[in-house]
């Protein structure tokens, strides 16, 4: 396919991999990745968790090494982001007055923290988690602080609260809604990771809304919740979800709602205009109503899908999207889209710590939340691309059920 | 120091020297050998830094854990006896030699 030269916007996980796949893929036409961070490419997921107590460093974060620029002839572009597309001509500006022409746009302008609108946000020692410059401020600030505030019970937020925990902080997570994580799992792993923080020393308050943050000279220290409770904060993190980066693509006049509206070829309504990762919503056969994602499989995934498509083996994105996340030292797994789902049937024991939860959709197998079970989440994730069938709820209630068993029969 | 060979489905390979503390996965990394996806960065999650050891490998890999033989059941290219996950393989002059073979699709 006659691309002309590739601009991605963004250089995050996304415009990474979609620029690695389309060499891989044999694309010869020039690619300029263009970046708001004045870093390369890095992996995000370890900023919520080994990265904060220096397991990981700062090394092998890089999601290429400096090399790859220059070895696929990719021109990277950092520090100096996309200020406006002009469709009619086909070009981009960046901040810093540059004009780039592209014969193909993609946008991997990935997602932003939502703020907190509470009196008392912008006190220092408040962070919101979001970039490699957020995680250095909040790893400095865990070393020196005694309490820590979560807002909000999401998965980074709480990966942060079991990360202090280890360090010994007194942590505090604050909840609005009547259970943790509750707009991406179900009650009974919610319920699980619950009495996981709590025993291991986090409070853990639901249905509770921070109202103000206070301070001196500058700096946090007090938090107060809407039934009057005030606890001290010298950190606060803010976890209570991100918006994706779509002010680019609406100033382009291209459809937005909740992400840059995509097709199911992950094609804008702007010719030759693509969105992938963080930014996109886009139709899949996993759910009823198009979806945006937020997860590394998502980015990964839809860049490689559009990468093939421009290098001549065009497809729609159907990937099954799965989800990982490490809290209290145990492996939580999520495949599939499971809300709403009209039953789940636990499988394993949640007293031992090794237990699924899988979910089903008029009988049908939707997907599958793990803990400390992979082989469940893998086939699970197994079973979901290729169509399959899957067990039925009541197998999977009978005890002694092994996936694995359907393994072997999908081959 | 180790010397890494990845042999690619299309029978071409990429030889590298891979200094430790590294993973055989992050030794493809920072050599650009592409082939190895690793969305979850080499925590055992993801399953998509599979590789086949090669079968006349002799040299010594670490066991198995419960969480790599777990995630190996779903790979998108078929498990075989030699099935491993590349982030489960620090180097070190033990595996000076190794030979691995990439799957025809990680994802
Ligand atoms: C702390 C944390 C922990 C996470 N943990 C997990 C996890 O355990 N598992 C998981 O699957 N996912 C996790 N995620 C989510 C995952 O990291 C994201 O889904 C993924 O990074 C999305 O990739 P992306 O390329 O769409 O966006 P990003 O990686 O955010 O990249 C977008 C880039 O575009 C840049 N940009 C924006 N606008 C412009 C512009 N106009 N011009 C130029 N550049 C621009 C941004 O600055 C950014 O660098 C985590 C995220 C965070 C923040």
């Amino acid at each position: 396919m006659d691309t002309g030269p590739v601009v991605v916007v963004g250089a995050g996980q996304a415009a990474l991999e979609a620029t690695a796949a389309l060499r891989a893929g044999g694309h010869t036409e020039p690619i300029t990745l263009v970046g708001a961070e004045t870093v390369p490419p890095y992996a995000r997921p370890p900023l919520s968790k080994g990265f904060l107590t220096g397991r990981v460093g700062t090394d092998e974060l890089w999601l290429r090494p400096e090399s790859f620029f220059a070895r696929q002839d990719v021109t990277s572009v950092l520090g100096d982001p996309v200020v406006e597309i002009d469709r009619d001509a086909d070009r981009v500006r960046l901040a810093s007055g540059e004009w780039i022409g592209y014969g193909t746009l993609i946008l991997a302008t990935g997602s932003s923290p939502r703020r907190l609108s509470v009196p008392g946000a912008g006190l220092e020692g408040v962070v919101a988690l979001r970039s490699l410059s957020d995680a250095e401020e909040l790893r400095c600030a865990l070393r020196e602080a005694g309490d820590l505030l979560v807002v909000g019970g999401g998965f980074i937020g709480l990966e942060v609260a079991s990360v202090a925990r280890g360090l010994g902080l007194r942590v505090t997570v604050v909840e609005a809604g009547p259970r943790l994580m509750g707009r991406s799992v179900g009650g009974t792993l919610s319920a699980h990771l619950a009495a996981l923080h709590r025993a291991g020393g986090t409070r853990v308050l639901l249905e509770r809304e921070l109202v103000a943050l206070r301070g001196e000279r500058g700096r946090v220290q007090v938090a107060e919740l809407n039934d009057g409770t005030r606890l001290a904060a010298d950190v606060v993190v803010v976890g209570i979800g991100a918006l994706p980066n779509t002010a680019l693509a609406a100033q382009a006049g291209l459809t937005t709602g909740n992400g840059v509206v995509v097709d199911r070829w992950l094609r804008t309504s702007g010719r030759n205009v693509y969105a992938i990762g963080d930014c996109a919503r886009f139709p899949t056969p996993h759910a009823a109503r198009p979806v945006r994602l937020e997860s590394v499989q998502n980015a990964s995934d839809q860049a490689r899908c559009v990468a093939a498509g421009l290098t001549g083996n065009r497809r729609p994105y159907t990937s099954v999207p799965w989800f990982w996340t490490e809290q209290c030292g145990v492996r939580v797994q999520m495949a599939g889209l499971t809300l709403p789902h009209d039953r789940a049937v636990v499988s394993g024991s949640a007293a031992e710590g090794r237990f699924t939860v899988f979910r089903f959709r008029d009988g049908r197998l939707v997907g599958a939340e793990s803990v400390n079970r992979s082989a469940d989440h893998m086939i699970t994730r197994r079973l979901l691309a290729d169509g399959a069938a899957g067990p039925a709820p009541d197998e999977v209630a009978r005890p002694g059920f092994d996936i694995r068993r359907h393994l072997s029969r999908t081959g | 120091m180790a010397k890494i060979t990845y042999k690619h489905p299309d029978g071409t390979e990429t030889v590298v020297e891979v200094a430790a503390p590294n993973t055989v996965m992050r030794g493809a990394k920072l050599n650009n050998v592409e082939g190895i996806v690793a969305q979850c960065g080499g925590s055992a999650q993801c399953g998509t830094c599979h590789v086949y050891i090669d079968e006349g490998n002799r040299l010594p890999l670490p066991e198995m854990h419960e969480a790599e033989d777990d995630v190996l059941y779903g790979t998108a290219s078929e498990r075989r006896p030699t099935s491993r996950l590349s982030c489960q393989l620090p180097v070190s002059e033990d595996i000076d030699g190794l030979v691995v073979h990439l799957p025809p699709t990680q994802t």
